[in-house]
C-alpha cells in the first residue's frame, strides 16, 4: 500500500528526466498511473465491503510517532476511488485539453504530485502523516492554480488559495498534535478507543476550534469560501479534479473521519450545522447569478460542500450516510460539469452562458453528457442524485435537533438554487438556437468527451441500480464514519412519504426558477458582494505587504554599516543591560600585576598609532598605523612570557604591511562620506561597545580562573609528547587536528585568492 | 598592568568598530584588522598574563617546577593571528577586484544595482 | 626598490633566512619556534628577494610554484596525522624513534606534521603575495 500512496511522486520524480518526451500522444502513458491505482484499489472492495479493513505499518520515524501506517476502510476506499477514478478520467480528458502545451511535463508530475498526496491524506492512519500529505496538497494545488503563471490573476489566486489552506494547515497541526497529546497516540483508531478521555478534557473546545479551522479552510467553507472561485483559474482539468471531486472534499473527509473521535457533540454539532447552513446557503444562491460557468460551478461546489459539512453536523446516522452518497454523487455530477464546461470552453473560448446556446447540434455527446449530470444534480427520479436528495430530506427531517424546520426548509432553499444552477450549467449552453458566431466549433477529441459521459452515465446507472454500488462502497463509507457495522440499503423508492414531496417540490421550483429568471451580473446585488470576506482578507494581506515592504527597506537596506550599527547597539543593549543589573564592579588589586616604564610607553605609542589609524586622511598612514599597533602588540606579548606568539605576530604584521601597501599603493585618499552627525553617533556607538567589552572583562578577571587544562598540558608535554615547548605542542600534538582544519582554511584562503586574482571577467560584467 | 591591557582593549574593540561602520572599503578591512588584534590581546589578557615565565619546558626536566604562562590561549592566539592573514589576504584581494569593477571605494556603490530592483 | 646595497644585501640574507627558518622549525617542539614561524620567516625571505630582483627571478629561484606547496604540505601534515592508524592506534598519536639525533632532538610524526605546516604557510603566503604582486605590474 505504501508504494501505491507515493506511487504518484515515483512517477513525477520520472518526469523531471523524462518529462520532454512527453510533448506528444506519449502522455497517454501516464493515464496507466491512475488506472492502475484505481484497479489496485478497487480490488480492495469485497474485503472492505465484508468488514475487514486493511491495515499497513511502516516505521518512519518512530521516536516521533510519525509512522507510515494506512489503513483503508470504507470511508478510505471511497475516497480512494474516486481520487483514483475520477483521476484516470482527468488524466485522460488532459491529454488532449493540454496537448501542445511547453510545460505538459509539469503539469502531469504536479497533477501526479496531488495524486499521491490526496491518497496519502485518506488513507493515513497517523494523524502527523495525514497532515503531511495535506499540506502536500495544499501545494500541489498552488502550483496548478498558478499554472499558467505568466497570468498575473493566476498568481495571486494561487497565493490566496496557498495562504488560506495553508493557514488552516497550520492550526489543523496544532490540532491534530493536541489530540495526538490529548488521547496520548497518533493513530486515529487508536484515538476512536480514547474519545471519552478527549471529549471530556477541558481543551476539547479548542482541539474542535482548530481541527474546524483547517477543515473549513480546505473545503472552502464561509468565511474562507472565496479562494475556490479564485482556484478557477486552473487550468479546468485540475478545476475538475481537485477543486470540485477531491481535493476540497479533504477537509469533509476529515471531518468524517474524525467524527468518532470528537463528534456527537453539541460542541461539534452547532457550529458545523450554522457554518454549513451558511455556506451551502450562500454558495447556492451567488452561484446562479453568476455568468461565468466555471464560477457558477464554483459557487454550486461550495454549496455542495456546506451541505456536507451540515451533514456531518447533523451527525445522526441517517444524515452520515447521506453525506457518504452525497459525496459520491456530488463528484460524479460535478467533474463532470467541470469538464463539459472545460470542452465548451476550450473549443469556443468563452464560458459566459450569455453568449453559449445550441452547441448540442455541434457536440451531441457533450450535450448529453452536460444534461445526464444536471439531471443528476437536479435529482430527477433513477438519477443517483435523486437517492442523494431524498437522504439528505430525510437526515433533517429526522433529526432530533429543536429546529428542524428551519434546517429542513434551509436544504429545499439550497437545493433548488442548485438545480437551477446544475441547469445552468449543463443545459444552457446545449439548447436554443446556434448563434452565427459558434459555428465553426467542432467536437472535440474522444479523449475529451469521452470522460465526462462515462461520469454522467455512471451517476444513472447508480442511481438505477443503487444496490451494489450501495452495498459495496457507501454503506461501508457510512459504517466508517458512524463506527457500526449496520447501515440501511440504498432504495430507489421509498414510497410516498413528506420526503417525496419535498423532492418534487425542489424540482419543480427549481426548473421554474431556469425558466423564469434572467442572467443578472452578481454586481447588481450589493448585498452579497458586500459580505465577501474576499476584500478584508486582501485588505489584511496588503497590510502586511506594506508592514514587510517597510520592514525591508528600513531594516534590511543592503548598507554593510547600518546592519552592523543595528546588531552593535543590540548588542551593546543588551550587555548594558546584562553589567548594569550584574555583579558590582570591583578591581582585586591583589591579582594586579606591576606596571613597569617600558610598558607605558609601548601603550603610548599604540595608542597614537590608533589615533593615527582612525584619523589619517592617507590610506598609507592608516596602513603604517596599523602595523605600527601590530608590533606594540608583539612587543607585549614578549613582556608577557609569548615568545612564539611574538615571532608570529611580527612576521604576520610585516606580511600584511607588504600586502596592504602593494595592493592600495594606487588607490586615492579617503574620500570623507560621512558628516559629522553620523560619525558622532557611530563614536558614540563604538565607544560605548568598546567600554562595555573592557567592563566586561574586568569582571571575568575578577572571576577564578580554570587552569585544569593547563596544567594537564603542561605536566604531559613531555613525558607524552616528547615536547618541551608546550604552545607547540598543543599546535601539533595535542590539538593538531585543529591545526590541520586551520591550515586546510589558509589552504582555502590562497585558493580563493589566486582565482579572484586570475579571474577574467566577462565583458559583460565590466561596468 | 591588567588595567592598561584593558583600556588598550576597550580601545581596540572602539576604533575597530568606528571603522567597520565607515563607508570606504579600506577602511573596514582596518577596522578588522583592528577588531582582531583587540580580540587576541582580550584572549591574551584572560588567560593570566605571567611576566618571564614562558611555557617551555627546563632541559633538565620533564615537568614544570614553577608556575608559568598559560600555553592555551598562546595557542588559540597563534592560530587566530595566521587566520587573520589568510582573511585579510582574502578581503583586501576582494577589494581590489571590486576596485577594479566599480571604480570606487564607496561600499554603497555597490548597492546601487539592488536598489533598482526594490 | 634598485638599490644596489639591497639588491645584493638580498643575495646573501635569502639562503641565511632560509636556514635560520629551518632551525626555528626544527627546534619547534623544544624551543619557541615552530612551523608557522618557520614558514613565516621563510616566504618574507622569499618576498625581501622578490622585492629587489622582480617576482618573475624569485620564481625561477624556487624549484615548484609556490601554489604547489600547499598541497604539498596538506598532504605531508594529513599523512603524519593519519600514520598512527596503520600502526593500529588513534590518529594524531605521536610516534616516535626511540634514539634521539643530533641538533634536531627526537624525531616523529608530530616533527613531519610541523614540516607540513611549513612548507603549506610558504606556499599560502607567497601564492597570495605574488599573486597580487603580478596582479599589480
Amino acid at each position: 500500500m505504501l508504494t501505491a500512496v507515493l506511487a504518484g511522486f515515483f512517477v513525477s520524480i520520472l518526469l523531471i528526466p523524462f518529462g520532454k518526451y512527453l510533448k506528444n500522444r506519449l502522455s497517454v502513458l501516464l493515464v496507466l498511473l491512475p488506472a492502475l491505482l484505481f484497479g489496485y484499489f478497487a480490488g480492495f472492495i469485497p474485503a472492505v465491503s465484508a468488514g475487514n479493513p486493511v491495515y499497513s505499518h511502516h516505521a518512519w520515524v518512530p521516536s516521533a510517532g510519525i509512522n507510515l501506517d494506512f489503513h483503508l476502510d470504507g470511508l478510505s476506499l471511497l475516497f480512494c476511488l474516486l481520487i483514483t477514478g475520477i483521476g484516470t478520467l482527468v488524466y485522460i480528458y488532459a491529454v488532449a485539453y493540454m496537448k501542445g502545451h511547453p510545460y505538459l511535463d509539469r503539469f502531469f508530475a504536479y497533477l501526479s504530485i496531488f495524486m499521491a498526496a490526496m491518497l496519502g491524506v485518506v488513507l493515513s492512519d497517523n494523524v502527523l502523516l495525514l497532515f503531511i500529505f495535506w499540506e502536500l496538497t495544499s501545494i500541489s494545488s498552488f502550483f496548478l492554480i498558478g499554472f499558467n503563471n505568466d497570468n498575473a490573476d493566476s498568481r495571486k489566486s494561487s497565493i490566496t488559495a496557498l495562504a488560506i489552506t495553508a493557514g488552516g494547515g497550520f492550526l489543523l497541526m496544532a490540532g491534530l498534535i493536541l489530540a495526538g497529546y490529548l488521547s496520548d497516540t497518533h493513530s486515529i483508531r487508536e484515538m476512536i478507543l480514547s474519545n471519552a478521555i478527549l471529549k471530556s478534557h477541558s481543551l476539547y473546545g479548542l482541539v474542535l476550534l482548530l481541527v474546524f479551522a483547517g477543515a473549513f479552510t480546505k473545503s472552502a467553507q464561509f468565511p474562507f469560501h472565496f479562494w475556490l472561485p479564485g482556484a478557477m483559474k486552473a487550468p479546468t482539468p485540475v478545476s475538475a479534479y481537485l477543486h470540485s471531486a477531491t481535493m476540497v472534499k479533504a477537509g469533509i473527509y476529515l471531518l468524517a473521519r474524525l467524527f468518532p473521535v470528537l463528534g456527537g457533540t453539541d460542541y461539534w454539532t452547532v457550529p458545523l450545522v450554522i457554518i454549513g447552513g451558511c455556506t451551502m446557503l450562500l454558495g447556492a444562491i451567488i452561484s446562479i447569478f453568476k455568468k461565468d460557468l466555471k464560477e457558477i460551478l464554483a459557487y454550486s461546489t461550495i454549496s455542495a460542500l456546506g451541505v456536507l459539512v451540515f451533514l456531518i453536523g447533523v451527525g445522526t446516522e441517517a444524515a452520515l450516510t447521506a453525506a457518504a452518497v452525497f459525496i459520491l454523487v456530488h463528484a460524479l455530477y460535478k467533474a463532470t460539469l467541470f469538464l463539459v464546461t472545460g470542452i465548451i470552453d476550450h473549443e469556443t473560448q468563452t464560458r459566459d452562458i450569455s453568449q453559449l446556446s445550441g452547441l448540442r447540434k455541434l457536440m451531441l455527446p457533450v450535450a448529453i453528457a452536460g444534461a445526464l449530470a444536471a439531471l443528476s444534480s437536479a435529482g430527477i427520479p433513477l438519477t443517483l442524485g435523486f437517492i442523494g436528495k431524498d437522504l439528505i430530506y430525510e437526515a433533517t427531517l429526522h433529526t432530533k435537533l429543536n429546529f428542524l424546520f428551519i434546517l429542513t426548509a434551509i436544504a429545499v432553499i439550497t437545493n433548488i438554487f442548485l438545480v437551477s444552477a446544475g441547469f445552468l450549467a449543463g443545459i444552457k449552453p446545449f439548447t436554443g438556437s446556434l448563434p452565427e458566431r459558434l459555428s465553426g466549433v467542432h467536437l472535440p477529441h474522444w479523449f475529451m468527451w469521452m470522460p465526462p459521459l462515462i461520469l454522467a452515465f455512471l451517476g444513472i446507472l447508480f442511481g438505477s441500480f443503487p444496490g451494489w454500488v450501495g452495498t459495496s462502497v457507501l454503506q461501508p463509507a457510512a459504517a466508517a464514519i458512524t463506527n457500526n457495522t449496520a447501515g440501511s440499503p440504498l432504495k430507489i423508492w421509498h414510497g410516498f412519504n413528506l420526503v417525496l414531496l419535498l423532492s418534487a417540490v425542489t424540482i419543480v421550483s427549481g426548473t421554474l426558477l431556469y425558466l423564469f429568471k434572467k442572467t443578472t451580473a452578481a454586481s447588481s446585488y450589493p448585498l452579497l458582494s458586500a459580505i465577501s470576506a474576499e476584500k478584508t482578507f486582501k485588505r489584511m494581506g496588503d497590510y502586511v505587504k506594506g508592514f514587510s515592504t517597510w520592514y525591508s527597506n528600513t531594516m534590511h537596506n543592503g548598507f554593510l554599516r547600518s546592519y552592523l550599527l543595528r546588531i552593535i547597539i543590540f548588542a551593546v543593549l543588551l550587555l548594558a543591560y546584562r553589567v548594569i543589573n550584574g555583579e558590582p564592579l570591583e578591581i582585586s588589586l591583589a591579582r594586579i600585576s606591576t606596571i613597569s616604564i617600558y610598558e607605558i610607553v609601548v601603550a603610548g605609542i599604540l595608542i597614537a598609532a590608533v589615533y593615527m589609524t582612525v584619523t589619517s586622511t592617507s590610506r598609507l598612514t592608516a596602513v603604517v598605523g596599523t602595523s605600527v599597533i601590530g608590533y606594540c602588540i608583539c612587543l607585549m606579548f614578549v613582556f608577557y612570557s609569548a615568545p612564539d606568539l611574538a615571532m608570529t605576530q611580527f612576521t604576520i604584521d610585516t606580511l600584511t604591511l607588504v600586502l596592504f601597501v602593494f595592493v592600495l599603493f594606487r588607490l586615492p585618499p579617503f574620500l570623507n562620506f560621512a558628516n559629522s552627525k553620523v560619525r558622532l553617533r557611530d563614536g558614540i556607538v563604538s565607544t560605548s561597545f568598546g567600554v562595555l567589552i573592557g567592563i566586561i572583562a574586568l569582571q571575568a578577571l575578577n572571576e577564578p580562573i580554570q587552569t585544569d587544562i593547563s596544567k594537564f598540558y603542561g605536566e604531559n608535554a613531555y613525558t607524552m609528547a616528547k615536547g618541551r615547548n608546550v604552545v607547540n605542542v598543543i599546535l601539533v600534538d595535542f590539538r593538531g587536528m585543529d591545526t590541520m582544519f586551520e591550515i586546510v582554511v589558509l589552504s582555502i584562503a590562497a585558493l580563493g585568492v589566486f582565482s579572484l586574482i586570475n579571474l577574467r571577467l566577462k565583458s559583460s560584467e565590466k561596468e | 598592568m591588567e588595567i592598561l591591557l584593558l583600556i588598550l582593549i576597550a580601545l581596540l574593540y572602539s576604533t575597530g568598530i568606528y571603522m567597520l561602520l565607515r563607508r570606504s572599503m579600506v577602511k573596514l578591512l582596518i577596522g578588522l584588522g583592528l577588531l582582531g588584534n583587540g580580540v587576541n590581546i582580550l584572549i591574551f589578557l584572560l588567560g593570566s598574563i605571567t611576566k618571564g615565565k614562558p611555557p617551555v619546558i627546563d632541559d633538565k626536566a620533564s615537568l614544570f617546577r614553577d608556575i608559568y604562562a598559560d600555553p592555551i590561549p598562546q595557542a588559540l592566539i597563534l592560530t587566530a593571528i595566521v587566520i587573520s592573514f589568510g582573511l585579510q589576504a582574502f578581503a583586501i584581494v576582494l577589494l581590489k577586484r571590486v576596485y577594479v569593477l566599480v571604480n570606487s571605494d564607496d561600499l554603497d556603490d555597490l548597492n546601487t544595482p539592488e536598489e533598482e530592483d526594490i | 626598490m634598485k638599490s644596489i646595497i639591497l639588491k645584493t644585501a638580498t643575495e646573501y640574507l635569502l639562503p641565511i633566512l632560509l636556514l635560520f627558518s629551518i632551525f626555528i622549525l626544527l627546534r619547534g617542539h623544544y624551543y619557541p619556534g615552530g612551523g608557522f614561524v618557520g614558514g613565516l620567516i621563510a616566504s618574507i625571505a622569499f618576498v625581501l628577494h622578490s622585492f629587489t630582483h622582480g617576482v618573475n627571478s624569485t620564481l625561477r629561484l624556487l624549484p615548484v610554484h609556490p601554489s604547489g606547496l600547499v598541497p604539498f604540505g596538506l598532504v605531508l601534515s594529513a599523512t603524519s596525522m593519519l600514520l598512527p592508524l596503520m600502526a593500529g592506534k588513534p590518529a594524531m598519536t605521536g610516534l616516535w624513534i626511540e634514539e634521539p639525533i643530533p641538533v634536531i632532538g627526537m624525531i616523529g610524526s608530530a616533527l613531519f606534521f610541523d614540516i607540513g605546516v611549513y612548507f603549506l604557510v610558504i606556499g599560502v603566503v607567497l601564492t597570495i603575495l605574488f599573486s597580487i604582486f603580478q596582479y599589480s605590474e
